[in-house]
This record gives C-alpha cells, sequence and structure tokens, in this order.
C-alpha cells in the first residue's frame, strides 16, 4: 500500500472537518469539528514520522494532543458560561457584543 | 523487536486491509459528525472516529500515542464533552433558519475546493515509501524511551511551557464557570417560612401516584382524574417528553383480541359474514 494513502485520509478529515466549523450553528458540535481537524493533523504528523524514520513527528503529535485538551477546557467553559447568559448554544445567537 | 520493526517499515496486505476498512468508517465517522441532528450522535460519531484513529497510529508504530489518543481523547476528552451536552443540550435546538443567504452551500463549496487543493498537493508530491521507525524506536529501547529521550532533551522547554498552559487552562475554566452569589443566601427558617406561605407544606407529589404505573415519566393522577404536571421533573417537562399511559391498558386488551382473534374465531366470523 502506498502511504500517501494515510495523508489522503488526514486531508479528507481535515476538510470534513473544516466544512463542518462553516455549516454547523451549534457551538458545541462546531467545537466537535474542531476536534477532527486536530486529530486529523496528528494523523498526518504520525504518518510523517513514519515516512522520515525519525520521533520528532510524534513528539509534535503529543503536543497537539496537550493544546487540544487545554483548549477543550477552556472552550467548554466558555460555551457553558455564554448559555448561561443566553440560554441557547447557538453561534449566531452571539452576535450581539452585548446582551 | 525486530518484527515489529520490519512491521514499521513496510506496510502488508494486512495493513493496506485494515486501511482500507477502518478508513471508511473514519470517514463516514466525521461525516456523521457533521450531519446528525443531535449533539449527543455527533459526540458518539466523532468518539468512534478517534478510536479509529487510535488504531492507525497503532499500526504506524506511534504505540505511546494511540494509547494517549485512547485514553485521552475518547476517554476525558469526549467525557467532556458529552457533560455539556447533558449540561446545554436540553433545550438547545439547532436552528434551521440560515442567517446569511446560501451560506451552507458556499460552506460545503469551499470545503470541497479547499479539500480538493489538498489531495492535489498531496498527490504531486513524491511520496512513495515508508522509511519506518524500527532504528528510532529502538535506539533508546522502545517507543515510549525514544520520546522520553526527545521531551526532556530537544523539547524540554516546550514541555515546561505545556505544564504553564495547562495550569492556566484549569485556571481559567475555574473563572469562566464560577458564579458569583449576588444575592445572600437564605437560612433554614426564611425557607420554611417560605413553604407555609406557599401551599405545599408536604413534600411535592411523587410522579405515578394513583396512576397505573409508577415511572419517573408518568404523571401523577389527582383525585379527579386528572394528571399533575408538578409530580414530573421539570426537564422531562421541557423536552416533552411525559408519557401518557392511560389508554395504554385498552389498546393492550385490543390487540390480545385481535390475537386470539386471528388464531381461532377468523373463520367462524368469515362464515357468519357468508351467511
Amino acid at each position: 500500500m502506498n502511504p500517501v494513502n494515510y495523508l489522503y485520509l488526514a486531508a479528507l478529515l481535515f476538510t470534513i472537518g473544516a466544512a463542518g466549523v462553516l455549516i454547523r450553528r451549534n457551538a458545541i458540535v462546531v467545537f466537535m469539528c474542531v476536534e477532527l481537524m486536530l486529530n486529523a493533523c496528528n494523523l498526518a504528523f504520525v504518518t510523517f514520522s513514519r515516512m522520515h524514520g525519525n520521533l520528532d513527528g510524534q513528539i509534535i503529535a503529543f503536543f497537539t494532543m496537550v493544546v487540544a485538551a487545554a483548549e477543550v477546557v477552556v472552550g467548554l467553559a466558555i460555551i457553558v458560561s455564554l448559555f448561561r447568559s443566553r440560554h441557547s448554544a447557538s453561534v449566531d445567537d452571539a452576535s450581539l457584543m452585548k446582551l | 523487536m525486530t518484527a515489529l520493526a520490519a512491521a514499521a517499515s513496510q506496510t502488508s496486505t494486512g495493513e493496506a486491509f485494515q486501511f482500507w476498512v477502518l478508513g471508511t468508517v473514519a470517514v463516514v465517522g466525521a461525516l456523521s459528525t457533521v450531519l446528525m441532528k443531535k449533539a449527543v450522535h455527533s459526540a458518539l460519531s466523532l468518539a468512534g472516529t478517534m478510536i479509529i484513529l487510535a488504531v492507525f497510529y497503532l499500526a504506524n508504530g506511534a504505540y505511546f500515542l494511540g494509547i494517549v489518543q485512547i485514553v485521552v481523547y475518547t476517554g476525558a476528552i469526549m467525557m467532556l464533552f458529552l457533560f455539556v451536552v447533558m449540561l446545554v443540550g436540553v433545550t438547545a435546538a439547532d436552528s434551521l433558519k440560515e442567517t446569511i443567504k446560501g451560506q451552507r452551500w458556499l460552506a460545503a463549496g469551499c470545503g470541497i475546493g479547499f479539500g480538493v487543493l489538498l489531495i492535489a498537493g498531496i498527490g504531486n508530491a513524491s511520496l512513495k515509501s515508508f522509511n519506518g521507525l524500527g532504528t528510532a524506536n529502538t535506539a533508546h529501547g522502545g517507543n515510549v524511551e525514544g520520546l522520553a529521550s526527545l521531551i526532556f532533551t530537544k523539547y524540554v522547554f516546550a514541555f515546561e511551557i505545556t505544564g504553564a498552559l495547562l495550569i492556566t487552562a484549569t485556571v481559567g475554566a475555574m473563572v469562566l464557570t464560577h458564579r458569583e452569589r449576588t444575592e445572600r443566601a437564605k437560612t433554614q427558617r426564611e425557607m420554611s417560612e417560605d413553604r407555609v406561605r406557599s401551599n405545599h407544606l408536604p413534600p411535592l407529589p411523587a410522579p405515578g401516584v394513583y396512576a397505573r404505573h409508577n415511572a419517573v415519566d408518568i404523571a401523577g393522577l389527582l383525585p379527579d382524574g386528572t394528571p399533575s404536571e408538578l409530580t414530573v421533573m421539570s426537564t422531562l417537562r421541557k423536552r416533552g417528553q411525559m408519557r401518557d399511559v392511560s389508554q395504554e391498558s385498552l389498546a393492550g386488551l385490543k390487540a390480545l383480541e385481535q390475537r386470539s382473534g386471528e388464531r381461532l374465531g377468523r373463520d367462524t366470523e368469515e362464515e357468519e359474514v357468508a351467511k
């Protein structure tokens, strides 16, 4: 099997995630799509690591995971506090600067 | 270890088979993450996609990352997502009204164009074979040891900054979700006085009292036979998931009669009709 297939899969997943961020209106689902994009990048990094025969790509993927965990914690906290003040998790409803 | 090293440097037929089967499932999971209407379904399909990606990491010789992917992503992050969906999702319906006209089609077009660009770029690069992680993994005695020796020497600064980032994120989440109490908390005396003033001196009625079933989603009946909304908890009331079972036993009796009629009396009935 050609190793490029893994990269094609990563590109496809990244594209689906990006389209999801543009299409969906629910903030939680938008967030999940961002996670999907991060995961697709991780797959590309791991594949490149195996292609070039060194572990640096895996280190980058590891750091990406840590950053994604921190990002999810803060992002979900923002969504919860937005939901408290507006009673909606829709991205469109947050278009006003003030309540 | 040599077998592992050999496996990491070339792709076998088994790996190709695994790639095509699991890759299809991963793409379907990603698509249903985007297209599912309910946030819970999106979260579950995303969790499935992440588990498949973990298998791909393992197949690519990233043994540590594969396990971390399962533990951190599907274990911690997706469960956090599910908690927030349960917290927020009760009344959060995705609005179907488009604020910008034609936004969906434009977004889908942008996505397809972006994907074509990416895939064309990868197709033009000359990436023909794997060098394999065999030597890199065995140099320090294994994948985990190799990663550790890199993290604690070359990337030690980034690693420490990661620690600062995690602390900041934790404090940030606590600050963001903390709610300041703006009024004084009620004392026990005030609460009991309130209770006497309102007309509910005893505890709230339980669901299903005087009804034929006592499940939590079945409203209890008042003495005059009307169901009381007070007895069902507010979440179920808001979702409209209260169950009405007043007609259920009649329907069951009807079904029983029909079944026994099919078994025994269908012919006699027809004869009667013929007469």
